[in-house]
């Protein structure tokens, strides 16, 4: 035994109260799994939080099919170890079924087709509560989301009528049909989920450290050129750079960073000296100023 | 690192947005792409500075009307210490908002314009920090370049703020003045050259200095009950663990414990946290405890020390903070979440409501209003372990939601 106290980081206990409370007001929750860094992050604070009993609800992704294959292998592992179950729903039914149209050109990206197979998903298994990693300090729209955030029966953030959230009471009833996406850690910053996953040793894909890639620049930004799904012209020319992604979406639309940080450690003190935001190589945020605001009004997570 | 949480007030036009923009951009936290992206759509918009609210004001319907409609956070840290602003509306409409902002925060901002003085909602932003007992309240004199930084309008307002306070029944609260101009950068992060008669810290230095403890570190131990873990692996199968926060004061191995409502006694037997076992728990520590002996406990039964039992009442009598559109009226059934803890309310008196311009009070009204505050007394379905407020903010608040939309629509402090 270990004689000594505990008195856990105000951001780490906050994480874990918040997924108890998930656990004891909804009949199904389920926990938004993508493999990158932050959903990494809310499966360790789930383990946390119910040790020694097993994480009390499956994983979701939501697969782009143009994910980074290094994701997809990890985030099959990771279920495995964990035994808990895990659940994959395809944007490619939803194309190939007609039901979403694939955008061409030069900045197509599947990442607003997500939100369709998500909400597809919640009704076929009727989760009542999706669990997300998504954080506050990420981007101006998500600045203003509640921990506990209601979506109606079309998925739909009404951002100017949330429910007040005060002191830590969070208030998960809801009405047949709605649900709530839930954010754990919301108060978290870039630089607080490097600094845990950094602590607690977890591992992550190995697309976080800097790597040789083939890669090519368009409007300043470093794309992978590694797979034929990010749209390249004949003039774009590829060449082998040493870099690294900090946010781990759909290939299509996540540019990389060029970065000498192999291991965990370079990677915190990157973060810290950086001088570009984390969604700065997301260019689906840059489509306009209410990218985001609008995505989550009609459903993203 | 230590955690400042902070709250802004301040009304309309006050500018509470471009102080937290100034000490972003002092601070350096804004990164290169926020900042270009606030330069370009300034420039668009024709101004002829940066306008810092467009880093704060997420929302479309902010950027429309020039206006905070609802809370956003915002996250920055100097090498000392990492901040975490509350950025609440100022407008009367949004003052649920406010309190939304204002509860989780251990210190809070009210701006003053130097030019306006106090107006009615400095007192209503005055009012709610000291009903939410917020101790630690820096009043920004915003604006000092547009009276050519005034020592005298300074006094002004500050003796004004300080008469308001002697007449608080909050005695507790710590209040600083500070003279700023956010648009220019004075006393923000920088000292004033413009204000040599200033002999006072930055707002910066200010906060970085300030003490930082947990909302609920000074009240008794209190231990509510989130969830029974229960693995019944071959590994864990008799392991019967109580998940939870602790509030207030240290819970260890051995030591004698109530089991409320059922008030039976034990002892803690074991402390987990993950995969470790501790002897000890502070405060705002989410643990796993077990007791020794097999007693019968659920969410929301509670875990205290034997000499610190806290009330167990079937009737409250409680200020309240009315959220909702729809009129809080005598008779009315909610149901009421206290910490994790819930069951039904019935109003079954109003006592009392605070005067819009808070003049005063006016007593047995017929109803409240969104966005008023009054006192009520409320006819509970089943017994809660409460505090009063003042002794202890997590133990001692609750919200009510109505029944038929689910929607929060209080939040109450108990007396």
């Amino acid at each position: 035994m270990n004689q000594n106290t505990i008195q856990v980081d105000a951001l780490e206990s906050e994480a874990i109260y918040i997924f108890r409370e998930v656990q004891a007001q909804f009949e199904k929750p389920v926990l938004l799994f993508s493999g990158g860094k932050d959903s990494i992050t809310l499966v360790r604070l789930a383990q946390k939080a119910f040790y020694p009993a097993k994480i009390p609800f499956p994983l979701l992704h939501i697969d782009t099919g143009h994910n980074f294959p290094e994701t997809i292998e990890f985030r099959d592992r990771l279920a495995k170890e964990l035994g808990v179950e895990l659940i994959v729903r395809n944007v490619q039914d939803n194309i190939d079924s007609g039901r979403v149209k694939e955008e061409s050109g030069r900045y197509a990206s599947r990442n607003m087709l997500q939100t369709e197979t998500l909400l597809d998903a919640i009704e076929e298994f009727g989760f009542d509560a999706c669990i997300g990693g998504a954080r506050r300090d990420e981007e101006k729209a998500r600045a203003k989301e509640r921990i506990f955030s209601v979506r109606d029966d079309f998925g739909q953030w009404d951002e100017k009528n949330q429910r007040p959230e005060v002191f830590d009471m969070l208030n998960g009833r809801i009405d047949l049909g709605q649900n709530v996406r839930v954010f754990p850690i919301s108060n978290w910053t870039e630089l607080d989920v490097w600094s845990y996953i950094k602590q607690e040793e977890i591992e992550i894909p190995s697309i976080y450290f800097a790597h040789k890639r083939k890669t090519f620049v368009r409007d300043g930004m470093i794309w992978s050129a590694a797979d034929e799904v990010v749209y390249r012209d004949e003039e774009e020319k590829v060449v082998e750079r040493m870099v690294r992604f900090r946010t781990v979406g759909d290939m299509s639309c996540t540019a990389a960073v060029l970065s000498e940080a192999i291991d965990i450690t370079k990677v915190v003190e990157e973060i810290r000296d950086s001088s570009i935001s984390e969604r700065g190589a997301r260019i689906d945020d840059k489509r306009s100023e209410a990218a985001m605001e609008k995505r989550k009004q009609q459903g993203y997570f | 690192m230590k955690v400042l949480k902070i709250a802004t007030a301040g009304s309309v036009d006050d500018g509470k947005s471009t102080l937290i923009g100034r000490i972003l951009y002092d601070t350096k936290s804004l990164t290169d792409d926020k900042l270009e992206a606030i330069e370009e759509k300034s420039k668009q918009r024709g101004f002829d500075y940066l306008d810092f609210s467009l880093a704060t004001d997420g929302l479309v319907a902010e950027r429309e009307q020039g206006i905070t409609i609802d809370v956003a956070h915002i996250y920055f840290s100097t090498p000392s210490k990492s901040f975490i602003i509350a950025d609440t509306p100022g407008h009367i409409e949004y003052t649920r908002n406010m309190v939304t902002g204002a509860s989780t925060a251990q210190a809070s901002i009210v701006l003053i314009d130097a030019r306006n003085g106090v107006v009615e909602q400095t007192y209503r932003h005055f009012f709610i920090n000291n009903l939410l007992r917020i101790k630690d309240v820096v009043i920004a004199i915003n604006k000092m370049d547009l009276v050519d930084y005034s020592e005298e309008k300074y006094n002004t307002i500050k003796g004004e703020i300080e008469y308001l306070a002697s007449k608080s029944e909050y005695k507790g609260q710590n209040l600083t003045f500070i003279p700023l101009s956010a648009l220019k950068g004075d006393n923000v992060v920088e000292p004033s050259e413009n204000m040599s008669w200033y002999k006072g810290q930055t707002l910066m230095h200010h906060l970085e200095n300030l003490d930082t403890k947990d909302i609920n570190d000074e009240s008794q131990t209190r231990f509510p009950v989130q969830t029974v873990i229960r693995p019944k692996t071959n590994e864990f199968h008799d392991f019967r663990g109580y998940a939870g926060k602790v509030y207030g004061g240290d819970l260890e191995i051995g030591e004698e414990v109530a089991v409320l409502p059922s008030k039976i006694k034990s002892k803690i037997k074991s402390i987990h946290f993950f995969d470790k076992e501790y002897a000890k728990a502070k405060s705002g520590s989410a643990v796993t405890i077990t007791l020794e002996d097999n007693v019968n406990v659920s969410r929301g039964d509670m875990l205290v020390k034997v000499a610190e039992e806290p009330t167990i009442t079937k009737q409250l009598d409680a200020t309240i903070c009315w959220m909702d559109k729809d009129l809080l009226q005598i008779s009315q059934k909610y149901y009421i979440k206290h910490g994790v803890n819930d069951g039904q309310a019935k109003v079954t008196n109003l006592s009392s409501i605070i005067k819009t311009d808070f003049s005063g009070i006016e007593e047995n009204p017929e109803a409240l209003e969104l966005n008023q505050i009054g006192d009520i007394q409320l006819k509970l379905s089943k017994p809660l372990l409460v505090d009063s407020y003042k002794k202890n903010k997590s133990n001692g608040s609750f919200i009510l939601i109505n029944p038929k939309t689910n929607n929060t629509v209080g939040v109450g402090f108990i007396k």
